[in-house]
């Protein structure tokens, strides 16, 4: 990944962004053409499976189960994982994660050299840590293998979805990338030509770098193996031939048992790309202790990373955003994601998933638009294959950024918090409404016009009000409160009583 | 730079960290396993098909992604590689230790096969295809699983070249997953590679295109 990244510390608001972004409406076209192939794909494999809903529950329930025993799992996983021939290492935060594997990959050289290129599986955790950024400042090239990410890195881009990042670019805007990155003025149109041109550019690649970095889908903690999955063979390639593995993996990652597996692996290819199984899973314990010619990589490393997800695990509402199995499957149903796009979440997790994640991920301190952009439809919930209750946890947040900006200083840097307090102010006082009500339809005549039928309407208000007036029109106040109007009447009532 | 010099006690603050975050005290091992062992598995761990309708299934399954299949009669093995061999215009091909063993039956003459014996990676390279035997077949996901034993061998030979020849019977193939993950339970911690139709990619407005990096072309061959 190149350029300043996405990165929710210093991204706009994602209302602010989501604006510029419907904008675009090739980006917009391809969102919505490859949100739909890959829900319809979805939608026929999981019901191929009647027992789709018993396999969801397992999948909570193993999910759950780890999370209330992280600790034992983790140090499980680590004696098995070590005992194998890997070693295992622990990243409290992304910049020790980011340290580490520099270090790892420095020290990777033959006879004391250190290598300047690494090749890479596609892994959202690497992409969470901006571990190219940081290698490329340390001189390491790292090459992505994933023909999606390798598009987002040829072009200057950031990915915009969990599982296939580049799925806001057509095929003439890749082969256009390829065209002027790869140096290939002839290159045909067809995704067949342009994955013939990624295989040439890698394969070369592949047989020549001897470091490569990968994340992780699932730690075995009963083996201490690891499992990856995939699709094109490039994960295989550098989990098997080069002499050094660097695996990343969040601490989330640990599931108790083998025969999990049986569960998880059933769910996620299924939801994430609506395929039966992905063309490649590969499974693997620690190293080959034959020296010589042995199976895979002679070197294995973990990188366990905590990086803020123990915090979120003590919220008790909204850890359950830890059972995550990176699907994607929540992105491709939302409403607002199919929209916007993924940039517009200012974080690599983009979608339901991203408006949950990214802001605990901040520890609540930046990215706190994000949930609330949601309509808390609950297309997310109904698709995901660990029962993640997203529109819960959305409330739950929302909750907790108001909480925050409506204590201590955040009140001065909030006008909507500002404008509720004086509003809770006018509610208290029958005087005070009575007034304020009366001053509103004052202040609203030079904004107000009248319709064809004689009904007042006002299209434009200033300031933040205007959010309200861009996208609908706001009728008049009633020339009458409905309080005004019954002591009339009742004054009127007693008047002809007594005129009687 | 020494890497044990950049999270010194970081292992020991998230371990914490955690505990501090679950807030129950710690529970010990054969709590965690009875715990583990109520977990709700209501889905099917063992398929309802006959054994022809699950073989059937493979076959259709495979085919589905683009790999083909042909069925044979155990004693015609050695025959059909051969013709499928020809029938691609393969004739160099690597293949693990002990195939002959696992398949029964000597390999056809006629063809340069070369035992794997720790290739470099550039030597795999100049080979037109691989030949090997398997562990398990999934047939609801059209899967075949490969495990570092004789007759399948090390991962890099069944990936590097571009055709991949795959010898699988009929006892080793399960209808659903959880049988096959029974069945590996066993030999878990060998190197394991599933594999489900040919190298394929749909990152390109999600078309599924067949062969990226690994082999392009798979031919299984289902000897009942």
């Amino acid at each position: 990944m190149s350029g300043a990244g996405l990165d929710p510390r210093t991204a706009p608001k994602f209302q602010v962004a989501a604006r510029v972004l419907v904008g675009d409406s090739q980006m917009r076209k391809n969102v919505r053409h490859a949100t739909k192939v890959i829900q319809t794909k979805r939608a026929k494999v999981v019901a191929e499976m009647p027992d789709w809903q018993k396999l969801r529950e397992a999948g909570q329930a193993i999910r759950q189960h780890t999370l209330r025993h992280l600790d034992f799992y983790l140090e499980q996983f680590e004696r098995n994982c070590t005992a194998a021939g890997g070693v295992v290492h622990w990243a409290r935060n992304a910049e020790e994660a980011r340290q580490i594997v520099i270090g790892l990959v420095k020290s990777s050289g033959a006879m004391g050299e250190s290598p300047t290129e690494v090749i890479k599986i596609k892994s959202m955790t690497t992409e969470e840590i901006q571990l190219n950024k940081a290698l490329e400042e340390a001189g390491v090239h790292a090459y992505e293998t994933d023909l999606a990410e390798l598009i987002i890195q040829l072009g200057h881009d950031q990915p915009s979805h969990i599982v296939v990042p580049a799925l806001h670019k057509n095929r003439a805007q890749i082969r256009e990338i390829f065209m002027r990155e790869m140096n290939l003025p002839d290159l045909g149109g067809t995704p067949q030509d342009l994955a013939d041109a990624a295989r040439r550019f890698l394969r070369e690649k592949f047989l020549r770098v001897k470091t490569a970095v990968s994340g992780a889908n699932f730690l075995v903690a009963e083996t201490g193996g690891v499992c990856i999955v995939e699709s094109e063979g490039n994960g295989r390639m550098c989990l098997t031939l080069p002499e050094t593995l660097i695996s990343v993996a969040g601490i989330d990652k640990v599931v108790p048992r083998y025969q999990d597996l049986e569960v998880l692996l059933q769910l996620l290819p299924r939801s994430a790309t609506g395929e039966r199984m992905n063309p490649y899973n590969s499974l693997w314990t620690g190293v080959d202790p034959t020296q010589k010619g042995g199976d895979g990589p002679r070197t294995f490393h973990v990188v366990l990373m905590d990086n803020a997800r123990s915090e979120i695990l003590a919220d008790k509402e909204a850890r359950q955003t830890l059972q995550c199995i990176r699907c994607g499957a929540c992105q491709n149903a939302c409403p607002v994601y199919q929209q916007t796009g993924g940039h517009a979440y200012g974080s690599v997790y983009a979608g339901p998933i991203g408006a949950i994640l990214t802001p605990q991920l901040m520890q609540m301190h930046h990215a706190q638009s994000l949930p609330y952009a949601s309509s808390l439809c609950g297309a997310c919930y109904e698709v995901c294959p660990v029962k993640i209750n997203i529109p819960e946890v959305l409330i739950h947040l929302r909750n907790k950024v108001v909480k925050q900006q409506s204590s201590g200083f955040h009140i001065l840097a909030n006008p909507e918090v500002m404008a509720l307090k004086a509003v809770a102010q006018v509610f208290r006082s029958d005087k005070v409404f009575r007034v304020s009500q009366k001053l509103g339809r004052l202040a609203e005549l030079p904004l107000s016009h009248k319709d064809g039928q004689g009904v007042g309407w006002i299209d434009w208000l200033p300031g933040m009000l205007g959010g309200w007036t861009q996208v609908r029109d706001l009728r008049v106040m009633p020339k009458q409160t409905f309080r005004e109007w019954f002591e009339e009447r009742e004054k009127n009532k007693q008047g002809a009583n007594n005129g009687r | 730079m020494d890497v044990e010099l950049i999270a010194v006690g970081a292992r020991e603050d998230v371990l914490r960290r955690i505990r501090t975050s679950i807030g129950t005290p710690a529970a010990n091992a054969p709590a965690i396993e009875a715990e583990w062992n109520t977990l709700p598995r209501e889905y099917n761990r063992v398929g309802s098909l006959d054994r022809e309708a699950v073989l059937e299934m493979l076959d259709e399954r495979l085919r589905d992604y683009d790999a083909s299949v042909i069925r044979i009669q155990s004693g015609a093995v050695a025959e059909t590689i051969a013709k499928q061999l020809t029938e691609r215009g393969k004739h160099r091909l690597v293949i693990p230790k002990g195939l002959a063993e696992a398949l029964g039956e000597a390999l056809p003459a006629g063809f340069e096969f070369v035992v794997d014996e720790g290739l470099s990676t550039t030597e795999l390279d100049s080979f037109e295809g691989v030949v090997t035997a398997s562990t398990v077949a999934i047939a609801e996901t059209g899967t075949i699983v490969l495990q570092n034993v004789a007759g399948e061998g090390r991962r890099a030979p069944t990936l590097v070249p571009d055709y991949h020849l795959c010898i699988v019977r009929a006892g080793d193939v399960v209808e659903n997953v959880p049988e096959a993950m029974t069945r590996l339970a066993a030999t878990a911690s060998l190197a394991t590679t599933f594999v489900s139709g040919p190298s394929a990619t749909a990152d390109i407005e999600m078309t599924r295109i067949k062969g990226v990096h690994g082999p392009r072309f798979l031919d299984v061959i289902l000897v009942t």
